[in-house]
């Protein structure tokens, strides 16, 4: 197939036709005959005994058809963690139940406790203001470390509001103790990485259609991995089998991470659906999304680095405190865990590293993975302290990370964290970002700046993460629940075009477009005759969905398993028709050909034959040509970059523009430069505003101040440059077919340090004595920091 | 929302008729009271829309050398007209954006008086006369702290009368978020008199800063008050800006003001 329609072709996104002309088919745009409109009364307040919930008013009002409260769901179960972590002395973490609505307890502002179903949503909303709960308002835990010395407790039942008290890795602690004690130079610096609400462009919507006939249910929902919530709903919540539940992702607005969970919504709408035999339907209002999709981030931690003499690594260690809200939500302690502390060793020759995180309940909404997921953490712990060791030792960035990268030749490389790196080149993706960035040209735009009155300050770092969130045998070991392999099945039709039905779901990723064109390039076909099918359990296989930068390395392998398997049947096809043995059958760009011959037969006429088998050996093959694999990869990939940002600071003000911003990353071999760049600039996007915009802001009362735009800032196209990227060093991953690591989330974990550092630089330019500003770097904290 | 009667007069005594009953209220263009409406924060029993009221809108000089600009009209016109001035036209030109400045009016920002709006502190600085269906306002008196002004019940912003400066600035360091001014400074020269009006800042509302304006009086230059501050006490806070900062902007976005109005 010629390379600008296959692998590595620069195609434009097919589903942008759609996306752009307004007629992308998402849950909300799903109508029924006799629906029904849900509306869920929610917490005012961020901790409160429930005392009464009085619904006889809101029953009477016009249009109600049924009221739930949580007394409705006590006998069902939680909606539950997903990954075990155990204590640095061995306990299992704490699991309190996260019921579907809450009853006896609101623990944060926005916990639904009582539901109004009715005929039109308006009178939904008239009658849940007639709900009448005595609710007795408790001080709000709010703060992490007060929550862990107080007796304040957001669930009494099990008497702290420490969920666990992690130590990674344990064995590691007393060596890395010891080379913190005896080192020549030890940097400590304390930071906070801030919370963020998600802000997926479509709020969240579920609507149930209750099948009476056969006791079954469909479930349209904005999933990133909608068998997952299926098997959720069923195995822990409702109980509803498997089988007799169909989950349906369609079009979705956006994730981020905060669509992977299963929320109680949607097993409200399920079980609401069923009593009254009517179509059930609830969206999000965007402040309900802001006081309910489960947020991201939010740490507290000290890190410590310590280094020798020559300014080698000698051991990283870190203390955090992560918030996990008020509610485990499905992937909220493993977040802060797996997905953080292994990550630890960053792009370094380190021989030592420790982790501790204690992660804490709260009265805020639950807190859990949002795009990068425990990476960001780390890499800003590293990435800043590097910077203040540079500072404090006068050492350039750039070369300090240098002298202590993992080198090209060292690989596979085991880390003190635990991971084995399996290929990288980090000085070479280095050497990119130098060139690219013009660093050498810095001191002279620093000049130009500070002739307008402006302070200039360049930011270097260095990032790794792990993406191709699988290895199931890895994972089972560190406490996973589920298996995090995926699937794909390959449907070659009688005319010979081809549905690919996949596991994993598309919501901005471009599946539609990348996954073609890995088919269309295996097979010799035209990519234009290859659809992709997702987002729906009724048609696909049990695939474990989008996120973690999963989809290509891991369903994208499963999609060149099961090509293969249609190749090797093809064979046996072609052999057939071709009168010789499958051994002797070649293929190649669509042609079947006998090894010595010029017989040939073409896909199509293979195709054809699979579904017309007049003649065909029937002992020996079947029919039809559609196959499915699993894959299950061995380890994670490990993309890996450097990225520069150079910043102006107006020092009457504080405010901070950014100049440039300039990405090198490697991230194997690519499918589609295109929608790669693409995915990389949505995640400059998002970093360069978790760095100097967005923050989530609760008050002592456990109040949301930020629950809106007009207090919540995002970034907008105008607070950003022109971005340059660049994925020319390429070290294929050797752990899947493709050679691919995943792209979806690596600006968004490199760049808020790179942004820090450049701001910390711009001031210390100007004799400002600072080591480090918390985000997000708005204008007051920079003049503060200035004046102090 | 809650349910409401919608009326679109097209005099201004038909909508002043339309305004007599308690729970009626005036809608301008809709950009502050829809969206509280939506989050069921107001709850009018009659809207009485302004915008097909054609003598409320547009812009024009009067014999005095003043402009008025009608009540209904929005701050896309006041941006694009050829007779409005510098200062004015740059404000308008930065609130919010295109939808906000195609639907909101003059006389609706002015009539809700929030203490982040920016029309408040041009009105003050530029001493402006706000005319109503049944009196003159002066800017001086019309102010009268956080959504609070001089209208009576179903009063309505007829027009807004300015006299025209020599010339004329307006700095707006935005909120980060919502955009609208954190520090907003007006400042106005009118060759015998300089006049700063300052929104965003302060917990009484928009107010002047009568220290800068002696000093600028004095000598119309930057310089005059560089050893000048303002005192933060009476500063807003939030979650966007200390008292502190807030005061130290106030004292930036007036030099910037003076600076470019120079
Ligand atoms: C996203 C966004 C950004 C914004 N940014 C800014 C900004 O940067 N700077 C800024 O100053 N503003 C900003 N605004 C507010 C905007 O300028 C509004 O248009 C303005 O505050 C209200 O004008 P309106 O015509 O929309 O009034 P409406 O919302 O219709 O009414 C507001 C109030 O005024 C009353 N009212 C309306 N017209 C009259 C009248 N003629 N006489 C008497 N009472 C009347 C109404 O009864 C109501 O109480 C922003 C708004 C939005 C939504």
């Amino acid at each position: 197939m010629p390379k600008d329609s296959g692998i590595g072709a620069a195609t434009r996104r097919r589903e942008d036709a759609r996306f752009l002309l307004g007629s992308g088919l998402y849950s909300d745009d799903i109508s029924f005959l006799n629906q029904t409109y849900a509306v869920f009364v929610r917490s005012e307040v961020a901790n409160g005994i429930i005392k009464t919930v009085d619904t006889s008013k809101a029953e009477k009002m016009p249009g109600v058809v049924t009221v739930f409260t949580g007394e409705d769901f006590v006998d069902v179960g939680g909606n539950p963690a997903g990954w075990l972590i155990n204590s640095r002395n061995g306990e299992p973490m704490k699991e309190p139940k996260r019921p579907v609505l809450a009853h006896g307890k609101v623990r944060h502002v926005g916990d639904a406790y009582a539901a109004v179903i009715a005929e039109t949503e308006q009178q939904a909303r008239d009658a849940a203001e007639k709900i009448n709960a005595d609710i007795e308002e408790l001080p709000a835990v709010i703060d992490m470390a007060s929550a862990l010395c107080g007796s304040n407790f957001v669930h009494n039942e099990i008497g702290t509001n420490q969920c666990y008290d992690w130590g990674w890795i344990e064995d590691n602690r007393e060596a890395t103790d010891n080379a913190i004690k005896n080192a020549h130079h030890v940097t400590t610096l304390e930071l906070v990485n801030n919370r963020l609400v998600p802000n997926a462009m479509e709020p969240r919507c579920s609507i149930a259609d209750y099948h009476s006939a056969n006791d079954g249910y469909t479930l349209y929902t904005t999933s990133q991995n909608p068998h997952l919530t299926r098997l959720l709903i069923s195995a822990f919540v409702l109980g509803i089998p498997e089988n007799k539940l169909t989950v349906v992702s369609p079009d979705v607005g956006g994730g981020f991470g905060s669509k992977i969970y299963h929320y109680g919504e949607e097993a409200l709408v399920l079980a609401a659906a069923k009593r009254i035999k009517r179509p059930v339907r609830w969206t999000a209002t965007r402040s309900e999304s802001f006081m309910t999709d489960a947020h991201g981030r939010d740490h507290v931690t000290k890190i410590e680095l310590a280094l020798d003499k020559d300014n080698n690594f000698l051991a990283f260690r870190t203390e955090t405190m992560a918030n996990v809200g008020a509610y485990l939500s499905n992937f909220s302690t493993v977040t802060p865990t797996i997905l953080h502390g292994t990550l630890m060793a960053g792009n370094y020759a380190v021989p030592n590293v420790y982790v501790n995180v204690k992660t804490v309940f709260t009265n805020t909404a639950p807190v859990d993975a949002y795009r990068g997921a425990g990476r960001p953490e780390a890499t800003y712990s590293l990435e800043r302290v590097i910077d203040k060791a540079a500072t404090e030792l006068g050492l350039d960035p750039t070369n300090l990370r240098r002298q202590n990268f993992i080198k090209s030749d060292q690989f596979p490389y085991v880390t003190a964290a635990g991971l084995n790196y399996d290929v990288g080149d980090y000085d070479a993706v280095m050497d990119r970002l130098e060139h690219n960035a013009d660093l050498k040209g810095f001191a002279k735009r620093r000049k130009k700046s500070e002739a307008k009155g402006k302070l200039r300050g360049l930011g270097i770092n260095s990032y790794i993460e792990a993406c191709g969130i699988a290895p199931s045998n890895l994972i089972g070991t560190l406490g996973a629940r589920v298996g995090l392999y995926d699937a794909a099945t390959i449907r070659v039709n009688a005319t010979g075009n081809i549905s690919v039905m996949v596991g994993a779901h598309s919501h901005g990723q471009g599946h539609e477009t990348a996954f073609p064109q890995i088919v269309a390039d295996l097979l010799g076909v035209d990519p234009r005759n290859v659809e992709i099918v997702h987002g729906d359990t009724s048609k696909i296989p049990f695939g474990m969905g989008t996120y973690g930068s999963r989809s290509l390395a891991v369903c994208g392998s499963a999609i060149v398993k099961g090509v293969e398997k249609i190749i090797s049947k093809g064979k046996k096809i072609a052999a057939h028709m071709m009168e010789t043995t499958h051994d002797k059958v070649d293929f190649d760009e669509g042609v079947f050909s006998v090894r010595g011959t010029n017989k040939t037969v073409s896909f199509g006429d293979v195709a054809l034959k699979a579904y017309i088998p007049h003649d065909f050996p029937i002992e020996d093959i079947e029919p039809g040509l559609e196959e499915t694999a699993f894959y299950d990869p061995q380890n994670f990939t490990y993309p890996a970059g450097a990225y520069a940002c150079e910043v102006e600071v107006d020092p009457d003000t504080g405010q901070v523009t950014i100049e440039s911003f300039t990405a090198a990353d490697d991230f194997g071999n690519i499918i589609n430069p295109m929608i790669v760049e693409g995915q990389v600039h949505g995640g400059l996007a998002q970093g360069i505003g978790q760095a100097l915009l967005e923050g989530c802001v609760y008050d002592g009362d456990g109040q949301l101040i930020s629950a809106s735009y007009m207090d919540y800032t995002m970034p907008r196209a105008a607070d950003l440059p022109s971005f340059i990227v660049d994925h020319t060093v390429r070290t294929p991953s050797t752990d899947n077919p493709l050679g691919v690591k995943g792209c979806g989330e690596a600006g968004a974990i490199g760049s808020p340090p790179t942004v820090v550092n450049a701001v910390v630089d711009a001031l210390r330019s100007a004799d400002h004595d600072i080591t480090h500003i918390d985000m997000p770097l708005t204008p007051e904290r920079v003049w503060a920091a200035m004046n102090n | 929302m809650y349910n409401f009667e919608f009326k679109q007069p097209k005099t201004i005594s038909d909508a002043v008729n339309a305004l007599v009953s308690d729970e009626a209220q005036a809608l301008g263009g809709g950009q502050t009271l829809i969206p509280t409406m939506k989050q069921r924060l107001a709850n009018p029993s009659t809207l009485v829309s302004l915008t097909a009221i054609s003598e409320m809108k547009g812009i024009c000089k009067n014999d005095d050398g003043s402009i008025s600009i009608g009540g209904g009209t929005t701050h896309a016109d006041v941006a694009s007209h050829s007779d409005t001035f510098f200062g004015l036209k740059t404000l308008a030109e930065k609130i919010g954006d295109a939808a906000v400045r195609n639907r909101g009016t003059i006389g609706g920002s002015l009539a809700n008086n929030d203490p982040a709006a920016c029309y408040p502190a041009a009105a003050l600085s530029l001493g402006a006369t706000i005319v109503t269906n049944s009196r003159e306002i002066s800017a001086d008196v019309f102010f009268q702290g956080m959504f609070d002004t001089a209208l009576e019940e179903g009063e309505i912003i007829v027009s807004v009368k300015f006299p025209v400066p020599s010339s004329s600035s307006y700095q707006k360091f935005v909120q980060p978020a919502s955009r609208f001014a954190m520090v907003g400074v007006f400042l106005s020269n009118f060759g015998n008199e300089t006049r700063v009006a300052v929104t965003g800042a302060s917990e009484g509302g928009v107010f002047r800063w009568s220290e800068a304006e002696a000093a600028l009086n004095k000598t119309f230059s930057d310089n005059s008050i560089k050893d000048l501050s303002i005192d933060h006490k009476d500063m807003i806070k939030d979650i966007h800006a200390s008292k502190e900062y807030r005061a130290h902007l106030v004292k930036v976005m007036t030099k910037r003001a003076v600076v470019s109005a120079s």
